[in-house]
């Protein structure tokens, strides 16, 4: 499986490189492509309006449902009203401010997930890549066995083994399961790109290997990795509300959306529908909004794709 | 095709182990920082010392080794492992085998796991194929569209959501009619029936298998698209074969390839999903196990569970590995 | 598995073909006029704008060109396989034997195709499906058109591997193409052209993937069967040398043009078009050592639009200030030839 699935993804990312190796325009192209297409505008301002909610709550609701006094209990499980669009939570909070405050405790992680995957998998695929011979094997291998460890199944063991869970024990778990898949396309595209003409010029020009790296490896793979990244962060915000829900992420009596989710499960059987729905849909839009950014840019930088 | 499997048979030895070590090492490092769960399962009230003793030598936590951090623990790997190797992977906290909890209850997994893999792939190559077929038709961009919004919904929020609106509101009503067979509303119901081990599984087996459907649309109509403008396509053109049989037969053996890769990996999502998908259905398999014992806390079974999990999966992949090369002659013969 | 004949022949209908009405003192196959376009993000682009050809049975007709000026576009469009979209065939006639094939139905095109016409493609490796035998390859020909058996599709590929040389046929028949070498890559596809008994071969560069001693192999192969067998061949290629070895006739194309058409040794001996004498000169020749070789200076032009004019003229030695203007017709040159060039005497004489 492993050879397979790193040969296809560095087959993709080859495509990326090539082009912006090729083609120095490319960013000039990728503009174009963009401007015109609406999906990108869309899935753009979404992005932005929802890390807005995520570093600045209180521009969409004054009043944190942790406040206290916030969440009066005869008010739990009202239903939406003109007043309260988005009705009460369990708790007797409004769910519109409980969504809001909660976007933090999503993004923040996915946000901190993504650095961290991108630090760990582009120094270890460049390190793969580049140096080749055994410190390849190495990270390969390493990578191999991550990817024979199911990513929910993994996470699941440690966090359960944690006392408490909180950003940064999510954080940690996220990246160390999170890390193999772009050290794998780094990985391919280094190798693409290294046997490009231009970079045995360079190294017959005198250029050092970090010269090399900066200027031409990391160069030519940064598309990819964009494109990886964007779609990472959608995906880390769905598996963080995935582990919450399970009842390995985040604890009461922290506003989050996985918790919102899991408590409206049975409710929302007992009628109590926007108790689920709204959460949900807060999750769905969220993580939509990153995959339909990241698609376009991949679109938009390898149109062979399309 | 005889050495291709054997030479996957050896490759497969150091991963499983390598596998399982990382399981043990990474466990075993939490443990060494955040103190043992044992304790942790007491919190304050906890009982004499003399009873948690023998709870930790129950469940092979009174190794000295996990009192100091850093420390491997090499030889509580190898001890594991010979338990491993005689069907032991611990008991629960009430003196339970895993090993037997598990066997009871993978059967219902297994069924589950097998409704979603057929889904998604009879329905996420349909659909693939449809869309590299019309490319930027309409059918096209709908896939398109419609793949990305699958994606955007997590197992649980899916789940939860096809409970209430088609379980609840949709099936109950199914159930309740005169008019509707019996078969169609036990299909759609809010949680496992005993008496229908297959029907009852279809709903979650649809929510189970929806988020990799996606996937495997894209990569069938990437693929498929690559494919039909390869050189082969063209010479199989020039032999003046039929439309039909040229896609049919010649294209989409060759795009099927990425497909049957991806499916091997999937399987470990799958894995992930059910414990999801159990919980949310009351399904009583290997997943609402894991669910159970996350709510009790009860990680000697979480560990364990998961760790025959990994090797289930580890062997499925084998097997999609086996296949993919009955596939692809060029893997074959390398 | 074994099917009767009979039984196939319910299944498989009486061939399209029967109904078609060629006229055997036609000639073979006549090019007229033939324009494709392609239609791109830029533009459309004329990839092929007014090629004219015929080609008798026996004869070898050479097409020749720099990268990129449509060759392949042409014999694509010959077989009627071009992509459409984007490609489209916007003018001119194919006449096989008489019968316009640009005005058949898809069905009746579609035996044309491998019954009537068959092409040979440049890449071997790719132009084979990696995951089926060669011989299931082969014998799907037999198997679709003739309505053969799997064991009489099977036996008949391994006669037609014999046929283009490879040695022990009867077990090479069940390897997969990455097992073969390039040269016998290219026999195969050789045999899977010829395995219908056609008229014509349209081969696309052969040889211009292969190494040198083996091109020769296979050109010569490909030479002595088309004699053997008084095939039509149609051979595109860069490889001045293999034109003058094999082919009867030649067509020059330039930038979607054919702009120059006469027999072999007219050609080589007093070129009547620019270009075509640029093109030869640019090629070594044993018998002028020391003289230097000029290559072809400047690019062909865009196709998406052209400059107007001949489209030769901004690399041209002897454009004068009309060449920029008119697009010169083709002339009938003396001794049955053509050429595209308003100072064609001027060429013809230097
Ligand atoms: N699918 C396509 N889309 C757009 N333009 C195309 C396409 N295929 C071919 N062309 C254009 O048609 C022109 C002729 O291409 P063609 O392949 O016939 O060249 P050629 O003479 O065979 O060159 P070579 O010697 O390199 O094989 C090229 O300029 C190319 O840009
Ligand atoms: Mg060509």
């Amino acid at each position: 499986m492993s050879d397979t699935m790193a040969g296809q993804s560095a087959g993709q990312t080859e495509n990326l490189s090539t082009k912006s190796g090729a083609n120095r325009s490319l960013w000039g192209d990728v503009r174009y492509e963009l401007v015109r297409s609406p999906v990108f505008w869309i899935s753009s301002i979404l992005v932005l309006v929802i890390l807005s909610m995520a570093f600045f709550p209180q521009l969409w609701a004054q009043t944190s449902p942790n406040t206290s006094g916030a969440c009066p209990l005869q008010n739990a499980r009202v239903k939406p009203s003109a007043d309260h669009p988005f009705g009460f939570t369990n708790a007797g909070c409004d769910m519109w401010a409980s969504l809001v405050w909660g976007t933090g405790k999503s993004v923040i992680v996915a946000i901190l997930v993504t650095a961290g995957t991108v630090i760990l998998g582009v120094t270890f695929g460049t390190l793969a890549g580049y140096l080749g011979g055994f410190a390849d094997t190495i990270i390969s291998r390493i990578t191999d066995i991550f990817f024979g460890l199911p990513f929910i199944l993994g996470a699941l063991v440690f966090l359960a083994i944690f006392p408490e869970r909180n950003i940064w024990t999510l954080t940690a778990v996220l990246t160390v399961f999170g890390w193999t898949s772009l050290t794998r396309v780094m990985r391919g595209s280094v190798i693409s790109t290294k046997q490009k003409d231009y970079v045995d010029a360079a190294r017959a020009a005198g250029a050092s290997d970090l010269f090399i790296i900066r200027k031409h490896i990391l160069a030519n793979s940064i598309a990819p990795v964009i494109v990886l990244a964007t779609i990472g962060l959608g995906s880390f915000i769905g598996a963080e509300a995935t582990l919450t829900f399970l009842g390995v992420g985040y604890q009461r009596p922290t506003v989050s959306w996985g918790l919102l989710v899991s408590e409206g499960q049975n409710l929302a059987l007992a009628g109590f529908w926007h108790l689920l729905v709204f959460p949900s849909a807060f999750i769905v839009i969220t993580v939509l909004a990153f995959i339909l950014l990241g698609d376009v840019l991949r679109d938009a930088l390898d149109p062979r794709t399309r | 095709m005889g050495r291709y499997v054997a030479r996957r048979l050896i490759q497969f030895i150091p991963v499983i182990l390598g596998t399982l070590f990382l399981l043990h090492l990474l466990s075993t490092l939490t443990i060494q920082v955040v103190g043992d769960p044992v304790r942790a399962l007491f919190g304050e009230n906890a009982p004499p010392a003399a009873v948690i003793d023998q709870m930790r030598a129950d469940y092979n936590l009174d190794d000295a080794c996990l009192e100091q951090p850093g420390n491997p623990c090499l030889g509580l790997f190898v001890d594991r492992l010979g338990q491993y190797a005689g069907g032991d992977f611990g008991i629960n906290f009430r003196g339970r085998a895993v090993t037997e909890m598990f066997i009871e209850r993978f059967p219902v997994t297994v069924r589950l796991t097998i409704i979603a893999l057929v889904f998604e792939t009879v329905v996420g190559i349909l659909m693939g194929v449809l869309a590299g077929l019309r490319k930027d038709k309409f059918a096209d961009n709908f896939v398109r569209f419609f793949t990305v919004a699958l994606v955007a919904f997590p197992t649980f929020v899916f789940g939860t959501l096809a409970q209430l609106f088609i379980g609840l509101q949709l099936g109950l009503e199914l159930r309740n009619s005169d008019w509707a067979p019996d078969w169609l509303g036990q299909m759609l119901n809010v949680g496992y029936n005993a008496d229908y081990p297959w029907l009852s599984l279809v709903l979650p087996g649809v929510v189970l298998g929806s988020f990799s459907l996606a996937s495997i649309a894209r990569l069938t109509r990437t693929s498929l698209i690559e494919n039909l403008r390869s050189d082969y396509v063209r010479t199989a053109r020039a032999k003046g074969l039929r439309t039909r049989r040229i896609v049919g037969i010649h294209t989409l053996r060759n795009s099927l390839i990425p497909v049957v890769t991806y499916i091997g990996i999937d399987i470990g999502l799958l894995l992930g999903g059910a414990l999801v998908t159990e919980g949310i259905f009351n399904i009583p398999g290997v997943g609402q196990l894991v669910w159970l014992a996350i709510q009790s806390n009860d990680t000697p079974v979480i560990i364990g569970v998961v760790t025959i999990l990994t090797i289930v999966f580890l062997v499925a992949n084998l097997l999609v590995d086996i296949l993919y090369a009955a596939l692809d002659p060029r893997i074959r013969y390398e | 598995m074994s099917e009767t004949l009979t039984e196939n022949r319910k299944r498989q209908p009486r061939s399209p073909l029967s109904g078609v009405k060629f006229d055997d003192s036609a000639p073979l196959l006549e090019v007229e006029n033939l324009q494709v376009e392609f239609h791109t993000r830029d533009g459309i682009a004329k990839a092929v704008q007014g090629v004219s050809f015929t080609l008798n049975a026996g004869e070898t007709l050479g097409i020749l060109g720099e990268s990129g000026c449509g060759k392949s576009v042409t014999a694509q469009a010959i077989m009627g396989i071009l992509d459409t979209p984007p490609a489209k065939v916007t003018g001119g006639q194919v006449r096989y034997r008489g019968v316009d094939l640009l005005q058949m139905d898809e069905k009746t095109r579609r035996h044309v195709r491998a019954n009537k016409i068959a092409m040979i493609f440049q890449d071997a490796l790719s132009s084979l499906n990696p995951v089926f035998t060669v011989g299931w390859q082969l014998g799907e020909l037999y198997r679709q058109h003739a309505g053969a058996s799997r064991k009489e599709a099977r036996a008949k590929a391994v006669e037609l591997l014999e046929m283009v040389g490879i040695p022990a046929a009867r077990d090479r028949v069940n390897d997969f193409p990455h097992q073969f070498s390039g040269g016998m890559r290219q026999r195969v596809m050789i045999a899977m052209a010829l395995a219908l008994q056609p008229d014509i071969i349209i081969a696309d560069e052969p040889t211009t993937a292969l190494d040198v001693t083996v091109q020769a192999q296979v050109m010569a192969l490909l030479a002595d069967l088309q004699r053997e067998m008084q095939l039509g061949l149609i051979l595109i290629t860069h490889d001045m040398g293999v034109v003058a070895d094999v082919t009867d006739k030649i067509c020059v194309m330039y930038a979607g043009h054919a702009v120059e058409q006469a027999n072999v040794y007219e050609i080589y001996e007093r070129p009547g078009h620019p270009y075509t004498k640029a093109l030869l000169e640019s090629i070594p020749r044993v018998d002028q050592k020391g003289e230097e070789l000029t290559a072809i200076k400047g690019l062909p032009p865009a196709l998406v639009n052209p400059p107007p004019g001949c489209s030769f003229h901004p690399r041209c030695a002897f454009a004068r200030d009309r060449c920029k203007t008119d697009e010169p017709p083709l002339y009938q040159l003396p001794g049955n030839r053509e050429s595209a060039c308003h100072y064609w005497e001027e060429v013809l004489n230097s």
